[in-house]
Parts: C-alpha cells; sequence; structure tokens
C-alpha cells in the first residue's frame, strides 16, 4: 500500500460561506446509517440544500465540476464522523481553501488525501468574491510553494507543517508509516504498567 | 523556566513509539473503543489490506448510536441499523474483540460503559472513531476522538500519528451555587473561550470547583472539552478517581491495587508543570445556562437577556442574525419562558446515574406540562439497573416522563428518537447544532438534566432554582 505525493492541486473553484459550519450539516446523521461510504456524496449537505431550495451553491449548475471548496472559519467542527470529507470527496472536491478548520475534519482529512489550507480573511473574501463572479477559473493549490492561486493573484496559505510533510511525501495514508515501527510498538506497549502489570 | 511534567506530557512520552518524519509522534493506543457507526469501513479497509487487528485485546465494542431506545428486541425494525450491528457483531467476533451488545447487560453509550466498566483508567491513552472520546479524561486519561482512517490505523497498529497539542489549565475557583451544575461550568468555558478557541489545546480542567467534582460530573465537563475545539481535555487524578475506580469490573485488583493507584496519581500534572496559557473562572458567579442558538458557544445564563446584534463585531454579526432566525428567538429577550416541545435526559454528556437523581429530585416537584413530549434515557443498561434499584423509573413515570432503555437515543438523528418539524428540545446533550436531533428544522437548547427536567414540568424554560 502506497499513498502518491500530492504536491498541488488544481481545479474550479466553489465558493460556500458561513462560519462554522458543522459535520452535522455536512453530512446529517441519518446518512451515517451505512456500512460504507459509497452513495455519500449525492447527501452532502442535503438539510441546507433542500432549505436554500436549490440556491445552494452545491446545487448551482455553474458550481459543477468544482474542485476546490473554498470555506470560512471553524469549517467541519462537530462530530468525528469521516463521512464527511467521504462525502465531499465523493462530489469531487479534492482540496479545501478556508479561513480555519476543525482538528478532526482537517485530520480525517489528511488521512484522505485531501488538503486543508488556509487564507487569511482578507485574501479569502476577495477569493471568494471572484469565485462568485468568474466561475470558470482555474484555482490552484500547490502545497509546496504554500500559496493559492486564481484570477485574484497568487496567495499565501497557511497549512499545518505535519499535514504538509504526509502530502508532499506521500505518507499521509497513516496505516502505512505506523506499521514500519514493527516490534517497536510492542516494546512500548510492554513498558506500560497497565499492559505488563503494576505489582512488581 | 520550569521543570515539572503536565500528565499530558507523562502519558505523552510513556506512549510515544518514536517520532515520525511529519513531526507527529506515534502513539500507542491503551484502550480502543469502538461502536457500530465508525468502525464497518474501517474493518472493511484492514480486510482489503489482509491486516489482522493488532491488539483485540486493548479493544472493547458497544452499540449505541443506532439502538431503539423503546425495544432493543432483534432484528431492529430499522434495517439499515440492523445491517450495521450484524456487521459490528461479525467483525468483533472474527477479531476476538469483546461486544459489550444489549444481551450483554453491558451495553451503553461507548463514553458511559468505559469509565462505569473501569476501561478508563489515568495516564492512559484512548482512541474511539466519536468526537466525545474526551469524556474519558475525566479520569487523566489522554483521549482522542477519531476518523473512521484512524480507527483502522488504531486496529492495524494499536497506534496513532498524532501531533502533541499545546496545553492551556483551566482554573475554575470558588464555589457552584445550589442548581448550578457540571453542565453549566462548560457551557460556561465554551461560551468564554469559544467554540474554535480549543483548536490546537488539550485542555487541563482545573482548581477548587473541578477538585470538588465526581468523576460522574467532570465527565460531564471534559464530555465537551470538542464542543470548544479542543483536541482533549482532562483532569488530574486524584482520590476522588481512585475511589471511583475501586473494585470496577477492569480495574485492577489483589496485589495490583495499591501500585496501580500510586502509579496514578504519579501521572498527575507536577506542580511546577509548564502550561502554554493560563484561564480562570469565577465558579461562585455561575448561574443554570441554556443555549440560545446552533452551536455549544451560543448560551447565556438563565437570567440573562439574548445578545443584541448590534452589541457583536461586525464580523460576528452575519452568524448570530443566522442563529436567532433558525431559533425563531429575539435579541435582547430572555430566554427563560420559551415553550418548549421536547425535552430529552440523557446522552454521554448527562445520562448518568447523578444526573437522573437530579432530574428526578426535580420531577418529585410536579407533572410534565401537557403537550411535551418527554424522553429519559440511561446512558447504559447499567446505569438502567441501577437507577432502577433506587426506584427512580417510577419517580418518573408518575411525573409523566417516558422512561426509556439505554442508548444515544435523541442526541443525534440515528436511531426512531427523533424531533419533529420545527419541535424546540430542551435537551441534556451535547451539541445544538442545526439538524442535530433528527429534524432539518429541529431546534435544541441545551441545558443541565434538572433543568431539562424542569422545562418538562413547566412547560418552558425555567430557572431550576426556582423549583427546588
Ligand atoms: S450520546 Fe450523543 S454525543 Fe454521545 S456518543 Fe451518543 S450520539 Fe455521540
Amino acid at each position: 500500500m502506497s499513498a502518491s505525493n500530492i504536491t498541488r492541486v488544481a481545479g474550479r473553484g466553489c465558493a460556500l460561506r458561513g462560519n462554522d459550519i458543522d459535520t452535522d450539516r455536512i453530512i446529517p446523521a441519518r446518512f451515517l446509517r451505512c456500512v460504507s461510504f459509497d452513495g455519500l456524496g449525492e447527501h452532502a449537505f442535503e438539510d441546507d440544500r433542500e432549505q436554500a431550495k436549490g440556491d445552494h451553491p452545491l446545487d448551482d449548475e455553474r458550481n459543477r465540476g468544482a474542485a476546490i471548496l473554498v470555506v470560512d472559519h471553524n469549517f467541519g467542527s462537530g462530530s468525528s464522523r469521516e463521512h464527511a470529507p467521504q462525502a465531499l470527496t465523493r462530489r469531487g472536491f479534492k482540496a479545501f481553501v478556508g479561513g480555519s478548520f476543525a482538528e478532526i475534519f482537517a485530520g480525517n482529512c489528511v488521512a484522505l488525501g485531501l488538503p486543508c489550507v488556509t487564507l487569511d480573511d482578507d485574501d479569502r473574501s476577495q477569493l471568494m468574491d471572484s469565485l462568485e463572479l468568474d466561475r470558470n477559473q482555474e484555482v490552484v493549490v500547490d502545497l509546496e510553494a504554500r500559496t493559492v492561486t486564481s484570477r485574484s493573484g497568487r496567495m499565501t496559505c497557511g497549512v499545518a507543517d505535519g499535514a504538509r510533510q504526509q502530502l508532499l511525501g506521500g505518507s499521509w495514508d497513516a496505516t502505512a508509516v505506523l506499521l514500519e515501527a514493527g516490534e517497536a510498538i510492542e516494546a512500548t506497549a510492554a513498558k506500560l504498567p497497565y499492559v505488563s502489570g503494576y505489582a512488581p | 523556566m520550569s521543570s515539572g511534567k503536565s500528565l499530558l506530557d507523562k502519558v505523552w512520552n510513556a506512549h510515544a513509539v518514536r517520532e515520525l518524519p511529519s513531526g507527529q509522534s506515534q502513539l500507542f493506543v491503551g484502550l480502543h473503543l469502538i461502536h457500530e457507526v465508525t468502525s464497518p469501513q474501517a474493518f472493511a479497509m484492514l480486510r482489503e489490506l489482509g491486516l489482522p487487528v493488532r491488539f483485540p485485546e486493548r479493544t472493547f465494542a458497544t452499540v449505541d448510536h443506532i439502538i431503539p431506545t423503546a425495544s432493543q428486541a432483534r432484528p431492529l425494525a430499522d434495517s439499515l441499523a440492523e445491517e450495521m450491528l450484524v456487521s459490528l457483531e461479525k467483525s468483533t467476533r472474527e477479531a476476538g474483540i469483546p461486544f459489550f451488545d444489549p444481551a450483554s447487560g453491558k451495553q451503553g453509550v461507548v463514553h458511559v460503559i468505559g469509565p462505569e466498566l473501569g476501561l478508563t483508567q489515568p495516564g492512559m491513552t484512548i482512541a474511539c472513531g466519536d468526537s466525545h472520546t474526551s469524556t474519558h479524561g475525566a479520569f487523566g486519561a489522554v483521549a482522542f476522538g477519531i476518523g473512521t482512517s484512524q480507527v483502522r490505523d488504531v486496529l492495524a497498529t494499536q497506534c496513532l500519528a498524532m501531533a502533541r497539542p499545546q496545553l492551556r489549565r483551566i482554573d475554575v475557583t470558588g464555589k457552584l451555587a445550589s442548581g448550578v451544575y457540571a453542565k453549566d461550568v462548560i457551557l460556561t468555558i465554551i461560551r468564554q473561550l469559544g467554540v474554535k478557541g480549543g483548536v490546537g489545546y488539550a485542555y487541563e480542567y482545573a482548581g477548587p470547583v473541578i477538585k470538588a467534582m465526581t468523576i460522574e460530573e467532570r465527565l460531564t465537563v471534559c464530555n465537551m472539552s470538542i464542543e470548544g475545539g479542543a483536541r482533549c481535555g482532562y483532569v488530574n487524578p486524584d482520590a476522588t478517581t481512585i475511589e471511583y475506580l475501586k473494585g470496577r469490573e477492569y480495574s485492577p485488583s489483589g496485589a495490583e491495587w495499591e501500585p496501580a493507584t500510586r502509579h496514578w496519581l504519579g501521572m498527575a500534572s507536577d506542580a511546577d508543570a509548564h502550561y502554554d496559557h493560563i484561564v480562570e473562572i469565577d465558579g461562585s458567579r455561575l448561574a443554570p445556562s441554556v443555549t440560545w442558538g446552533i452551536h455549544p458557544g451560543q448560551s447565556v445564563a438563565i437570567d440573562e437577556c439574548l445578545p443584541r446584534l448590534a452589541d457583536a463585531p461586525r464580523e460576528a454579526q452575519p452568524g448570530l442574525a443566522e442563529a436567532f432566525d433558525y431559533m425563531g428567538l429575539r435579541p435582547g429577550e430572555k430566554i427563560a419562558g420559551s415553550k418548549i416541545d421536547v425535552a430529552f435526559i440523557g446522552s454521554c454528556t448527562n445520562g448518568r446515574i447523578s444526573d437522573l437523581r437530579e432530574a428526578a429530585r426535580v420531577a418529585k416537584t410536579g407533572q410534565v406540562a401537557s403537550g411535551v413530549r418527554t424522553l429519559v434515557v440511561p446512558g447504559s443498561q447499567a446505569v438502567a439497573r441501577e437507577a432502577e434499584a433506587e426506584g427512580l423509573p417510577e419517580i418518573f413515570r408518575s411525573a409523566g416522563f417516558d422512561w426509556r432503555e439505554a442508548g444515544c437515543s435523541m442526541c443525534l438523528a440515528m436511531n426512531p428518537d427523533k424531533l419533529v418539524g420545527r419541535e424546540l428540545c430542551a435537551s441534556s446533550s451535547n451539541r445544538n447544532f442545526k439538524g442535530r436531533q433528527g429534524s432539518p428544522t429541529g431546534r435544541t437548547l441545551l441545558m443541565s438534566p434538572a433543568m431539562v427536567a424542569a422545562a418538562a414540568i413547566r412547560g418552558e424554560v425555567t430557572d431550576v432554582r426556582e423549583v427546588i
């Protein structure tokens, strides 16, 4: 098993405004009644879309095929459900650009090879405005250079060092990396008194 | 420069298998709890990779999210739920993982059964594919909620790749007034520090109020660490912790007990430990809290007015307006007096015996108001038995409350317990997100279980201090 190196993601961008968009909104809990992630894509943001009566960015024909979702602050807060990034990636999103991300969501994204990068507030609102004016432009998230490039220019983005390393180095599929430790795992366990026994 | 170590440092160092090139640590996971929602896909990934479960004896399973609370009889009426349960039965059987299913008498919400069985112990690393794993920090464990790919990692390697968080100590000083509970403490902390205030941090809860808390109260506080954005939250182990663990099924016993307790106390943060940040909250000034909005940071004290848009910073105003709009509440008004449709007592935040006792104390004072639908759901089968032994179901029933079987119930919309339409629910759970309780337009007010009981009896949000 080997993961590919992810250095840059390019594609059309879709702006989705609003802070604190939680995982219950990204994929409502009733769709978690499943034993496989297949088919989750169509239910992404289902209740929000229903309430927006077609006026949701994900239902906008012009956003069809977008690969980069641009969001505001604290995106993906709430539950640890990997169903959230799984649903979004099944809908075609390959990277997230935002103000900030909830930690478990960002961690789940790394495990799926999906970069989450941050822009400061001015840059982000400029990018969102520009995306809403021109949906056909290409957005490039470059992890190597730490930039997001679009018609509104080349912006410096933030990305957690550990996540960047894992994506660039192709080690984001953690199982293979963790297995490399081999017997050191059992050796660490044996030193823990609750594994080996407390009594001398 | 302080030289002491925090509990986080000590646990981290003891469990670090190695440092990874990414700068993260490879951490050994001492206890892996699994449930039906986030594990089937992880087992499927494992099968695909042809890997066995590395430490089945350090892995324990239960079923909670999908289980109906009216009757746990098999097969479950919902065929999707039944399929998930069957899948977990099969995976745990094949791997030799103990499964606390309804027939075992030990089933319950995963964060309720870990502590009550004595599986959760000080100084451990704990992981579970559920964000409220932070709950287990109440014992002085470092406990992480993880996603499904990480569940696969832990099944395959008993390890996680983790970056060490920074550490914030939250000192809650003074003494809580009567009618003010652990739930009010954590709602106030989240309100003050914000729902993303904890990003990048572990929270250490300390100070006289936390010291004076029972384990069950500490569980309530640590449970909602994740609602404040923190990666985990814990309380240093002390005499209260040890007292609680004594005689539990999976606690050390015999010759193991004494050295275990010494080890546990030694895991507590040193007096000169380093903290990246310290905040202080005056516990004596707290009042019963209620959320009014669409995330757990949007709360007010019961006697306080809802915020006014004009008083908020401009960038915060759209978010506030959205919350008011969704909730159908008006800025500047009081939350007390809001008519409720449903009252839910339960969940991993407040579904333990002490929560039920407090709610029952309130239930004794009257009858459920007409038109209010109620659900009292013990967090586990063990809690249910304890409640029955104390006669609590009788108290609830005679006051008109509906007494149910153990599970997550109306905390989230994965089982038959759901809000309908725009119903307003007084809830002892932990999340008031849009649609969280099963209706896409349903509305949730988070509060302590005693406050929920008071709201059920009055038919409207009420200051519990007026009732007891
Ligand atoms: S009670 Fe609620 S928060 Fe706790 S594990 Fe169940 S669904 Fe999650």
